[in-house]
């Protein structure tokens, strides 16, 4: 049936191809119809991956959440990132904050003026169409589970957050019914312009003349007393790593020495080193699993979503981790226990949530953990 | 300085300034007793008699070296380990969200080697089953395309393919910089910026296939298949040229998995966050999308409040890759200054240089191809004094637009944005070799 759809189709679209192939500068001897290849995509599958929503809404399933609901679903799948309040700056930049009524009212937000900076730029700060963020949680949300809410879902969960941001009441409820009123109460709904030159094309209506132009000037352009207006102070050297181990070490230059031992890490390197010793006695070492065993549950289960092996990410590093609880006898229980339950306050603010992962995994990256999280 | 037991460190590693200044004027005899005590074996060291490394032939003069295929898949020397792609300390929190920098300040040419092609992730990075990956080509609505399609890698690989080289840098490249210095090496000022050689199929054969109307349909939705199934709106102008690529090929090979493997959309000129990588499908529309990276991010902040949407082009810009910031001058005398330059508008017509903080500039020449939206090599001799010096480039393309300074972008564009900076960079030589990030007024 497929076939039969191609042919009839595939000569429809001969002429075009062979125009369109002649001005890109493909030669002729390519521009034939393409005969058999590809087929038609089903409703189905279109209906499957067809999830975007644009502004004027066409795409947006009926639906609808309330910002209570959304509140619930926000403190499960949403707080442990972006904080109680969508406040949280440790994690991804802010959800809410800085914008007023009466920038409702006019539609820009005022703290992105000049005189008004704001220490960040909130989401809210720059939302001009409600659609953008209805349709990135519905295709992005959550972090490690992305595709996993349904427009209900989604509906609550924009609530909430427009809720946060005083845009919806606390009794309010967001649907494909009323979203419409809602947008026209965004707080920079008209803060964006496409009229600029930097769109190739003439669909914005865009200049093409570009708005800054540099100077072609060769000869005696500057004062001979030019001011190094802008250096990196000596403090922040460091920050970047050495860079005599970022340049070739020979050839016409080299890196320069930049690097200072951290002497907080050597400490912790020692203790490591001597609760290993300590915990070979206790445990049984022959069962503990190697990193290469560990990685596959790690990344089936996305522990490295929020966990790096030497460096903190949304939680603690493995290394960190091991290092707590190395040479505690009951360690490997406790961890397979935090693991599937989650937790908070151990490792700072933000909640580690309970996992789906299956008790045989937790006790393997546990016993993996309590033994030092070794390569 | 470094544990790899193979790898001695090269004397100006372990050198401090004074015995450099040593080194510089010629007062080297000190040297060998230094790489003695550094490294205990067999590093190259001059004595009276002449130079180690040719008195005492080495052990790959006198042994048998490795055979055929002993790498099946060759990998760089392990001379080469300096030359890494690097995150920025601080620039984001979570690297599954993050960007690791190009090492331009290593590189030759014009073409960047895969395995050190810039990385900009949004949702992590996936390696995918070519064999389970499709790409769906439908409208925004029934009639915007006479039949919707999907394509298997098999079908886009029957397909005739071009091969183009083309620049890439995420918009953001340059963007710790707007309002001063902040980082100290052109790996971190320049790196979200690499060159491949790109083949695949253009965008524009596909939408024939499936009968687009392009009355109606102004504008294309990419999307990728990983988490983020990240959505950008592209350019139909670049479209309907021919321009846009769903590529497979990358420098000769597939694309490599953190570059967007097996599929990924190539939309030369225009900044990197649009080649969507993963692609798995394409809408035409009759409006644009004002996805999360078009509305709340990739968007530029002008000093008047409004944000600017849709911004795309990476417009003339250049920067000069060696002598560059946290790197040393050794020795008084010739240096060749070399670097690249590119525009998303078009070709590289001609790049100055001014070794006197733009005081006065000269032409630079540029070096082999010189190509439609491509990095161009430049290189410019220069005589270094021993006194401090400003070294800027400057790029103009093809159209005519100049790269500004920093004082003319600042007069249009303020200081607070984040993307398209193409500010003239200076890099400051100091008496000592140092050469340092500085932006001057």
């Amino acid at each position: 049936m497929f076939r039969f759809l191609e042919v009839s189709c595939g000569v429809a679209g001969h002429a075009f191809a062979v125009a369109a192939l002649a001005a890109t500068g493909i030669a002729a001897a390519h521009a034939q119809p393409f005969n058999n290849i590809g087929r038609p995509a089903t409703p189905a599958e279109i209906k499957a991956w067809d999830i975007d929503v644009r502004p004027d809404f066409k795409g947006l399933p009926t639906g609808q959440g309330s910002v209570k609901r959304g509140e619930q679903i926000w403190e499960a799948q949403c707080a442990s990132c972006h904080g109680t309040f969508g406040e949280s700056n440790e994690v991804f930049p802010p959800m809410v904050g800085y914008t007023t009524a009466k920038d409702q009212q006019t539609g820009r937000v005022a703290r992105l003026n000049l005189d008004g900076d704001a220490p960040t730029r909130t989401s809210l700060m720059k939302l001009a169409h409600l659609s953008t963020l209805w349709d990135y949680i519905y295709r992005a949300m959550p972090w490690t589970a992305p595709k996993s809410l349904s427009p209900d879902d989604v509906y609550a969960v924009t609530a909430f957050i427009l809720n946060l941001a005083n845009v919806l009441p606390d009794d309010g409820t967001l649907s494909d019914k009323n979203i419409r009123e809602v947008q026209a109460r965004l707080p920079n709904r008209n803060g964006l312009t496409s009229t600029h030159s930097l769109w190739p094309g003439p669909e914005f209506g865009s200049k093409s003349k570009p708005d800054v132009q540099g100077s072609t000037c060769t000869r005696n352009c500057t004062p001979v007393d030019l001011n190094v207006a802008s250096s990196i102070p000596d403090y922040a050297k460091p920050a970047h790593g050495n860079l005599a181990e970022q340049s070739r070490p020979w050839g016409p230059v080299r890196g320069v020495q930049t690097a200072v031992l951290d002497q907080k890490v050597l400490p912790a390197l020692v203790n490591t080193a001597q609760a290993a010793m300590k915990s070979g006695v206790n445990e049984q070492t022959s069962a503990v699993p190697s990193r290469a065993q560990v990685m596959p549950v790690l990344q089936q289960n996305a522990c490295l979503a929020c966990h790096g092996m030497d460096n903190r990410l949304v939680g603690p590093s493995f290394r960190e981790i091991a290092t707590r609880y190395q040479g505690k006898a009951d360690a490997g229980a406790y961890l397979a226990q935090r693991i599937k339950e989650g937790g908070q306050g151990v490792w700072g603010s933000i909640a580690m949530p309970a996992q789906a992962i299956s008790v045989v995994d937790a006790q393997v990256v546990a016993k993996w953990l309590a033994a030092g999280a070794k390569p | 300085m470094r544990s790899s037991p193979f790898i001695r460190p090269a004397p100006e590693g372990f050198l401090s300034g004074e015995q450099i200044q040593d080194v510089r004027a010629g007062r080297r005899g000190f040297l060998a007793a230094a790489l003695a005590t550094a490294s205990g074996a067999a590093t190259a060291a001059l004595t009276p008699e002449g130079d180690s490394a040719i008195l005492s032939l080495p052990a790959h003069s006198k042994g048998l070296g490795q055979g055929a295929a002993a790498r099946g898949y060759g990998v760089p020397s392990e001379w080469e380990k300096n030359l890494q792609r690097r995150e920025s300390p601080g620039l984001t929190r979570v690297s599954q969200a993050g960007v690791s920098f190009c090492p331009l300040q290593s590189l030759f040419g014009i073409v960047t080697p895969s395995g050190l092609h810039f990385e900009r992730h949004h949702q992590g990075w996936w390696d995918i089953d070519p064999s389970g990956h499709r790409l769906m080509v439908n409208g925004s609505d029934a009639l915007m395309l006479k039949k919707p399609m999907v394509f298997t890698l098999d079908d886009l690989m029957r397909l005739p393919p071009v091969s183009r080289i083309h620049f890439i840098e995420c918009g953001a490249n340059t963007g710790m910089e707007w309002g001063n210095v902040s980082v100290p090496t052109v790996q971190y000022t320049h790196g979200m910026l690499s060159c491949s050689e790109f083949t695949g199929v253009p965008l524009m054969t596909l939408l024939q296939m499936c009968g687009a109307d392009l009355k109606r349909g102004k504008f294309v939705l990419a999307e990728g298949a990983d988490g983020s199934s990240m959505t950008r709106t592209i350019p139909m102008s670049l479209i309907e040229s021919g321009q846009v690529l769903v590529a497979y090929g990358q420098n000769g090979e597939m694309l490599r998995p953190e570059n967007g493997y097996p599929l990924r959309l190539v939309v030369p000129g225009v900044q990197g966050v649009s080649w969507v990588k993963y692609l798995r499908r394409i809408e035409l529309g009759d409006q644009p999308y004002a996805t999360k990276d078009e509305t709340l991010h990739y968007v530029d902040l002008m000093p008047d409040g409004l944000h600017r949407q849709y911004t795309s082009i990476q417009e003339v810009k250049s920067v000069i890759t060696s002598p560059s910031g946290g790197q040393l001058l050794l020795a008084k005398g010739f240096h060749n200054i070399t670097g690249l330059a590119w525009s998303g508008r078009g070709k590289v017509k001609k790049v100055d240089v001014s070794v006197d903080g733009g005081r006065n500039w000269q032409a630079a020449r540029l070096d082999g191809l010189v190509l439609d939206k491509c990095l161009t090599r430049f290189h410019f001799p220069w005589n270094w004094s021993g006194e401090t010096a400003l070294l800027m480039c400057r790029a103009v393309d093809e159209t005519g637009h100049v790269q500004p300074s920093y004082t003319e972008l600042r007069k249009v564009r303020g200081t607070r944005g984040i993307y398209h900076n193409n500010a003239i960079q200076t890099w400051q030589v100091q008496a000592s070799g140092e050469v340092s990030n500085v932006q001057v007024s």
